[in-house]
C-alpha cells in the first residue's frame, strides 16, 4: 500500500486521526478499492469511528501492489498519532505525507515532507489484522438529524468538558433538546448541576425525528467528531432509533466520509422518575425491517475475528463473545474488560449503566469462518469488501 | 421561602460570580430585597479567611422579586457551588434574556434560564440547574456581614496586576508574606527566609481619609503596621481580581488581620485573612 497526501489535506488526515484517537487505542488501517480507510473501536465496544478516505483525497494512492492482495494491519493509535501530534505543526510546515506499507518490511512507514528540506519518518510496527467491521446502517434509522456542525458545537458548548453523558431528543414544538445525563446518586449530598439546551427546527438542515424520540449517548466520544467536523466545516447527520439501539454520526465529502457509531442508553439502563427523563420513553415499534437486530439477546453481538491470510496461513484464536455489562465506556480510569458491574438489586438503586455492545461481524470468506457458537451476520450493508 | 424570580439584563456582570468562584469553592449567596450576597464565612476549611460581597440588586436586575421566610426574616440563604453558578452564567455572555428562579425539581435548584441571541431567526435557550441547599434560619447567625475592626493602618492599593505577579513570585520562596504599610503611603510586601529577604516596596498609594479621628492622630504617619500572613490566601484574592477594581482599599491591623475592601463599580467586596498563627 502507498498513498500520498498533500497540502491542506495532511491536516485534514492529522485530524481525523486526533478524533479517532478519542474513541479507541488502536488504530485499524485498511486500503481499498474505495479509499483508505482507518478505523477504531474502543475497549468495551461500544464506541465505533471510521474514516474513509477515497483515491481523490490523495495525491497517490495505490491499494495494493499489482498482483498482491492489499494489506491491512493494525498499530497503536498513539504511535500513528505521534506523527500528528501538533496540528499547527503539521498545517505550518508539512508539504507532503506518505504513508506506505509492504509486506516485506514489517513496518508501516509514516514519512512527512517539510519545508527547508526536512523529512520526518515514523517506522511503526503493526500487528496483522483482524477485519473490524461494525453492522449498521444508517438508512434503517427511523430518526434523522442533520445540521451544520458549528450549530451542534455551539449546541454543546454550555456542556462542561468533564461531562460524559448526554441525552438528545426532540421536546415539544420540535425543539431539538440536548441535556445533561446524570446518574443518580444514592448518596445525594453533592449533586451535579443538570444543563439543558433548546434548539429551534429551523437551524436544522434535516429534521426526521417525532416528538419524545430521544437516546442518551456518551458526549464524549461525540465530541471526537463534532470537532473533526467543526474544522472540516461540515454537516454532521444524526441517525437513531430507539433507546438501546446504536446511534451513527455521520460526515461525508466529496472526498471523505466518517462515521461514529456510539452505543445508546437502553429504557431499563434509564433511571426513573420520569420527570428527569427528557421525553417519554419511545414506545418499540416493531419494524419490520429490524428484524436482524430484534433479538437484543448480548449473545447475539459477537466480535468474528479474522486474520489476513498471510502466505503461512496462520489465523487467529476463536471468536470472542463479548461478555454482557461491561464497564460503560465513558467511566474515568484505565479501561477493564472486567466484568464487576453485577446488577444491583435493592430497591430505589438504580440498575448500573451499561451500554450495549455494537454487533460485529467479518467479512467472511467461505473458507474462514470462525468456529464458535453461530454467529449473527448481517449483511454488510457498508458494501465495503 | 418561595418563588422569587430575577430577570437580569445584559449588563449583569457575571464577572462577578467568576470571581467568587475563584475565591471561594463552595459559598452561600444571600437574597434580599435590596442586595445579593455572596458570602464564605470558612473559620476552619478556610483558615480563617473570609469574603463579603455585596450588590444591590436594582442596579443590575429589571425585575426582582422575591419573599423570605417571613417579613421579620426577608431574605433567603442559598449555599451553592460557585463554580456552577459561573459556569451558568458564563453561557449568559450573548444573552438576550436572562432568569433566575429558585425552583424546586426534586430538590431545590437554582434555575438560571438564557435566551441566547441567535443568527437564525429560532430563538436558543439554555437552561441550567444548579442545586442548591437552603440554609435554616438557625444559621443565619454565621453568616452576617463581618464587623471591619478599628485598624491601624488604612491605605490604597496598588495595581492589582501588578501586585499579583509579585507575589506570584514571592510564593515559590516563601510561604507566608508580611505586608506592611504606613500612612504616608507606602506599601510593602516582604518575605524573609533562612536564605533570602525580598522585599517589594510600593510608594506614594495615598491613604484613605481616616473614619476615627482621635487614634490616628497619634500615630507617626511613617511608621509601618504589619500583618504576616499566608501567602497562598493572599494570592487566591488576588487571582480571583481579572479587572483593576474602580476602589482599592487594604486595612491593617497590626498582627491581626488584613481587610481588603474593594469597589468594582456597583459591587463591593471584603476580603479578610488573618494574621498567620
Amino acid at each position: 500500500m502507498k498513498c500520498l497526501v498533500t497540502g491542506g489535506n495532511v491536516k485534514v488526515l492529522g485530524k481525523a486521526v486526533h478524533s479517532l484517537s478519542r474513541i479507541g487505542e488502536e488504530l485499524y488501517l485498511e486500503p481499498l478499492e474505495d479509499g483508505l480507510s482507518l478505523r477504531t473501536v474502543n475497549s468495551s465496544r461500544s464506541a465505533y469511528a471510521c474514516f474513509l478516505f477515497a483515491p481523490l483525497f490523495f495525491q497517490q494512492y495505490q491499494a495494493a501492489a499489482p498482483g498482491q492482495e492489499a494489506l491491512r494491519c493494525k498499530i497503536l493509535m498513539k504511535s500513528f498519532l505521534a506523527a500528528f501530534r501538533s496540528l499547527a505543526m503539521v498545517e505550518k510546515s508539512v508539504e507532503k505525507c506518505c504513508i506506505s506499507l509492504n509486506g516485506r518490511s514489517s513496518r508501516l512507514v509514516v514519512q512527512l515532507h517539510c519545508r527547508y528540506g526536512v523529512r520526518k519518518t515514523h517506522n511503526l510496527s503493526f500487528q496483522d489484522c483482524e477485519s473490524l467491521q461494525a453492522i449498521f446502517d444508517p438508512a434503517l434509522c427511523s430518526h434523522v438529524l442533520r445540521a451544520p456542525a458549528r450549530v451542534l458545537g455551539e449546541a454543546v458548548l454550555p456542556f462542561p468538558p468533564a461531562l460524559a453523558e448526554v441525552t438528545l431528543g426532540i421536546g415539544c414544538g420540535r425543539r431539538v433538546i440536548l441535556r445533561s445525563y446524570q446518574e443518580e446518586e444514592a448518596d445525594s449530598s453533592v449533586r451535579a448541576m443538570v444543563t439543558e439546551m433548546s434548539i429551534g427546527e429551523e437551524d436544522f438542515q434535516q429534521l426526521q425525528a417525532q416528538e419524545g424520540a430521544a437516546i442518551t449517548f456518551c458526549l464524549k466520544e461525540f465530541r471526537g467528531l463534532l470537532s473533526f467536523a467543526e474544522s472540516a466545516n461540515l454537516s454532521l447527520s444524526i441517525h437513531f432509533d430507539a433507546p438501546g439501539r446504536p446511534a451513527i454520526f455521520a460526515v461525508k465529502d466529496i472526498l471523505l466520509d466518517g462515521h461514529f457509531v456510539l452505543a445508546t442508553m437502553s429504557e431499563s439502563d434509564l433511571h426513573s422518575p420520569a420527570p428527569h427523563r427528557l421525553v417519554p420513553p419511545l414506545q418499540a415499534h416493531s419494524t419490520p425491517h429490524l428484524d436482524d437486530f430484534a433479538n437484543d439477546d448480548i449473545d447475539s453481538y459477537m466480535i468474528a475475528m479474522e486474520t489476513t491470510v498471510d502466505s503461512e496461513g496462520s489465523r487467529a484464536g476463536p471468536s470472542i463473545p463479548l461478555s454482557p455489562g461491561l464497564r460503560p465506556p465513558c467511566s474515568p480510569g484505565p479501561y477493564s474488560e472486567d466484568n464487576d458491574a453485577e446488577p444491583s438489586t435493592e430497591p430505589g438503586t438504580p440498575p448500573p449503566k451499561k451500554f450495549r455492545s455494537l454487533f460485529f461481524g467479518s467479512i467472511l470468506a467461505p473458507a474462514h469462518s470462525p468456529p464458535g457458537p453461530s454467529p449473527v451476520l448481517a449483511e454488510d450493508s457498508e458494501g465495503e469488501g | 421561602f418561595l418563588f422569587q424570580e430575577k430577570i437580569i439584563t445584559a449588563s449583569f456582570y457575571n464577572w462577578v460570580s467568576a470571581m467568587v468562584a475563584k475565591l471561594a469553592k463552595i459559598c452561600t449567596l444571600r437574597i434580599s430585597p435590596q442586595t445579593l450576597n455572596f458570602i464564605l464565612s470558612d473559620k476552619v476549611a478556610g483558615g480563617g479567611v473570609s469574603m463579603w460581597c455585596e450588590l444591590e440588586q436594582e442596579n443590575f436586575f429589571s425585575e426582582f422579586q422575591m419573599e423570605g421566610v417571613s417579613a421579620e426574616n426577608n431574605a433567603i440563604y442559598l449555599e451553592l457551588t460557585s463554580e456552577n453558578l459561573s459556569r451558568a452564567l458564563k453561557t449568559a455572555q450573548n444573552a438576550r434574556a436572562l432568569k433566575v428562579k429558585l425552583t424546586n425539581k426534586h430538590f431545590p435548584c437554582l434555575t438560571v434560564s438564557i435566551e441566547l441571541l441567535s443568527v437564525s431567526s429560532s430563538s436558543r435557550i439554555v437552561t441550567h440547574d444548579i442545586p442548591v441547599k437552603v440554609i435554616p434560619r438557625k444559621l443565619w447567625k454565621d453568616l452576617q456581614e463581618p464587623t471591619v475592626p478599628n485598624s491601624d493602618v488604612s491605605i490604597y492599593l496598588p495595581v492589582l496586576k501588578t501586585m499579583k505577579s509579585i507575589v506570584e513570585k514571592m510564593r515559590n520562596l516563601s510561604s507566608h508574606l508580611i505586608i506592611e504599610a504606613n500612612l504616608s503611603g507606602d506599601l510593602n510586601l516582604k518575605i524573609e527566609t533562612e536564605l533570602v529577604c525580598v522585599t517589594t516596596h510600593f510608594k506614594d498609594l495615598g491613604n484613605p481619609p481616616l473614619a476615627s479621628e482621635d487614634a490616628s492622630q497619634d500615630r507617626d504617619p511613617e511608621q509601618m503596621a504589619e500583618v504576616r500572613i499566608d501567602i497562598r490566601k493572599l494570592l487566591q484574592f488576588l487571582a480571583g481580581q481579572q479587572v483593576n477594581p474602580t476602589r482599592a482599599v487594604c486595612n491593617i491591623v497590626s498582627n491581626k488581620l488584613v481587610h481588603f475592601d474593594l469597589l468594582h463599580e456597583d459591587v463591593s467586596l471584603q476580603y479578610f485573612i488573618p494574621a498567620f498563627s
